[in-house]
């Protein structure tokens, strides 16, 4: 789970980081009363979406003079940004952040995130901030470092804490500021489930304090259960809402930009599924893995999903059955069926337990679906069907 | 001989008398798995399944001499029913269950590479030997006994290539479920391993996907391995869009990592022939044999 950078920089300052003072708005008019918080003669006018590469979409504003803070705030709220991360309707802005502006002297990038490869927290530091920190890596390896350290309840050792900021080449009371900083990032990963927080830039003040200018938080969603405090900060708004409806039923539910509409059960054979329709030469217009047990309430929350895409010219369920037997799935796709009144071709491949018995129910229903024997059979299938 | 599990290994369920417990017991009971007993806390001294309930896992090892158990935990307690599997020394823990938090992993990670116990998943569906022993929750029926030996990240992904053996009249010696989650307890390497030195394996089929980079590190692996045997790689996900997460936990391709064709490129630069298509597993492995 993702949240906006205030509600990450107020986790930040409630563990002790060095943040800015800012103010989020969700309407223009709040900001007269709200403003007066802030002590500074300028501002930055900050854009609240869960996507990266904001200040090239404009959706970052130094505010020089406090009389154009409205009428800036006014542009920005309700503007479609689009960023290299947000595909390519853009994101609306709903909120906005506005800060106490900083003298930039030094800009660096500093994150810390769960490493799957070695199973340990990992830090990375570099002197290139503020850019895009897969760029660094592509052009400028060296410019990295990463610190790797083993999950422990004490936090980071000095030592580990003077090689993870080292390449910052700090003075003694900025390294006391950067080492609370470390110890915080860690705390964060410890005590609120983050998988990575990443602060870019992090930055030094021609007054020589360090700051956290921008930052970003994810979460772990397997561990959300147990911090109520963060899923309260989702923010529904940046999400999809099929996937919001999908998540419902607790369906996996990916949309994209194909025509076929795919509906699998595991994670797996729903990529592959998504893979055989490419190499058929069409393209697949989801993922959705319907898991272990589709009930006809599953499967007919599935259809739903799947039609309202009006991309979505042919229909494959591909269904291996394990534990899920076939027979008990078919009578929920003959049933679903009939109540989404299907209006679009529908191939199913059945194996694996009772197919044959689910065969059967699929031949009798006098819907109008078309059985593949197997995988390679069923791309065929649909994509003849929507020719 | 196969690698792991066979016969004679002897196994308790934790999370034994709970819906999922109690189902796929009697489903490895169904296929001859030597199942001796179940952990549940605070049902000890019942009957469940004909078989003995205990309250912990050590009591359950003690009176049977358990050396593998199958975890069907939800997610909360998960972590520490490995824990506790792993603090009785048993040799081999199977967690099925999905959704375990990254950090209780971690915590699982430290402790079991203090210990000589090997752990299976989480997130995965486990591991059978054919017509010996099933420790999981694939289908046992779709399984032939034979001398490919299956290794995969993804559960019906699995049972695609199994079927795809079986019906080019392939069986197999065992297959593993890895699993989905980016922290797991055994990797792509450690079976490989396995399946190089194990005699009856003549074959392997590896079947990846998207994200983390446990392929490419096997791909590598198997360069420099004296000991080759004809492998079938497969990886899922090429049409699968970065930054999205497709269902499995570790199944996500981040900052430029983690894409299908790289892994795809080195999996080929170490040898393993690698099937363009999903359906084309099991005739790609015959072909190689054949051909």
């Amino acid at each position: 789970m993702n949240i906006h950078e205030h509600q990450a920089k107020k986790i930040l300052k409630d563990f002790g980081a060095p943040v800015s003072k800012g103010i989020v708005v969700f309407s223009v008019d709040e900001i007269k009363e709200k403003i007066k918080k802030l002590q500074s003669k300028e501002f930055v006018l900050k854009a609240q979406i869960h996507a990266g590469g904001r200040g090239k979409a404009g959706g970052v504003k130094l505010i020089k003079n406090i009389a154009e803070l409205e009428d800036e705030a006014k542009k920005m709220m309700g503007k479609v940004l689009i960023t290299h991360q947000t595909g390519p309707d853009g994101r609306e802005v709903k909120r906005l952040y506005i800060e106490e502006a900083s003298n930039i002297s030094k800009e660096f990038y500093f994150s810390c995130l769960v490493d799957r490869e070695t199973s340990k927290i990992a830090f990375i530091s570099s002197i290139e901030g503020g850019m895009d920190i897969e760029e660094v890596a592509s052009q400028n390896p060296d410019k990295i470092i990463t610190t790797k350290i083993d999950l422990k309840d004490e936090g980071p050792s000095d030592e580990e804490i003077e090689k993870i900021i080292r390449v910052f080449n700090f003075n003694d009371e900025q390294k006391i500021v950067a080492k609370k900083l470390t110890e915080s990032l860690y705390k964060i990963i410890l005590e609120k489930d983050a998988s990575l927080i990443e602060i870019n830039p992090l930055i030094i003040t021609k007054e020589n304090k360090i700051v956290c200018l921008d930052a970003k938080m994810n979460f772990d969603d397997n561990a959300i259960f147990r911090r109520p405090e963060i899923l309260a900060l989702r923010d529904l708004n940046e999400e999809d809402p099929a996937e919001i409806e999908a998540s419902k039923y607790d369906l996996a539910y990916i949309k994209l930009n194909g025509s076929i509409g795919c509906m699998v059960n595991g994670a797996g054979l729903a990529m592959a599924t998504m893979d055989i329709i490419k190499l058929y030469g069409q393209e697949p217009a989801n993922f959705l893995d319907v898991g272990g047990g589709a009930s006809k309430e599953k499967v007919t929350a599935a259809f739903k999903l799947i039609l309202a895409d009006k991309n979505v010219r042919g229909i494959l369920i591909n269904i291996f059955g394990g534990i899920m037997r076939c027979d008990v799935l078919a009578q929920g796709v003959v049933e679903a069926a009939k109540q989404v009144n299907l209006s679009v071709p529908l191939v199913v491949r059945l194996a694996g337990t009772n197919f044959k018995e689910g065969k059967e129910i699929l031949d009798n229903s006098k819907l109008k679906i078309l059985s593949a024997t197997d995988l390679n059979d069923a791309a065929k299938k649909i994509i003849g069907a929507i020719k | 001989m196969s690698i792991l599990v066979d016969k004679n290994t002897k196994v308790i369920c934790q999370g034994f008398t709970g819906t999922h417990g109690t189902f796929h017991s009697e489903q490895a009971l169904k296929y001859g798995t030597l199942l001796v007993g179940g952990v549940t806390p605070n049902k000890g001294g019942q009957k469940h399944l004909n078989l003995p309930v205990f309250n912990t896992v050590q009591e359950a090892k003690d009176q049977t001499s358990a050396n593998a158990s199958m975890i069907y935990v939800p997610p909360k307690f998960a972590g520490s029913a490995i824990i506790e599997a792993i603090e009785a020394k048993i040799e081999l823990i199977v967690c099925i269950t999905e959704g375990i938090p990254v950090l209780d992993m971690l915590k699982v990670k430290k402790i079991l590479q203090n210990s000589n116990s090997r752990l299976i998943g989480p997130n995965c569906p486990g591991i059978i030997t054919p017509d010996e022993c099933k420790i999981g929750i694939m289908p046992g029926n779709i399984h032939k006994k034979g001398s490919v030996g299956i290794v995969s990240r993804s559960g019906t992904l699995t049972y695609e290539a199994v079927a795809q053996t079986s019906s080019n009249k392939m069986g197999q010696s065992t297959c593993i479920g890895i699993g989905g989650d980016p922290i797991n307890g055994t990797n792509f390497i450690d079976c490989l391993e396995l399946f190089l030195k194990d005699d009856e394996t003549k074959s392997i089929v590896m079947i990846g996907e998207i994200g983390g980079s446990a392929e490419e590190e096997a791909a590598e692996f198997l360069k420099k391995e004296k000991v080759k045997k004809p492998t079938v790689g497969f990886i899922a996900g090429l049409t699968a869009p970065p930054g999205r997460r497709m269902g499995h936990a570790g199944a996500i391709i981040s900052g430029g990592k983690g894409g299908a064709e790289e892994k795809i490129e080195i999996m080929k630069s170490a040898g393993i022939t690698i099937s363009n298509s999903p359906a084309d597993i099991g005739k790609t492995l015959y072909d190689k044999l054949n051909g």
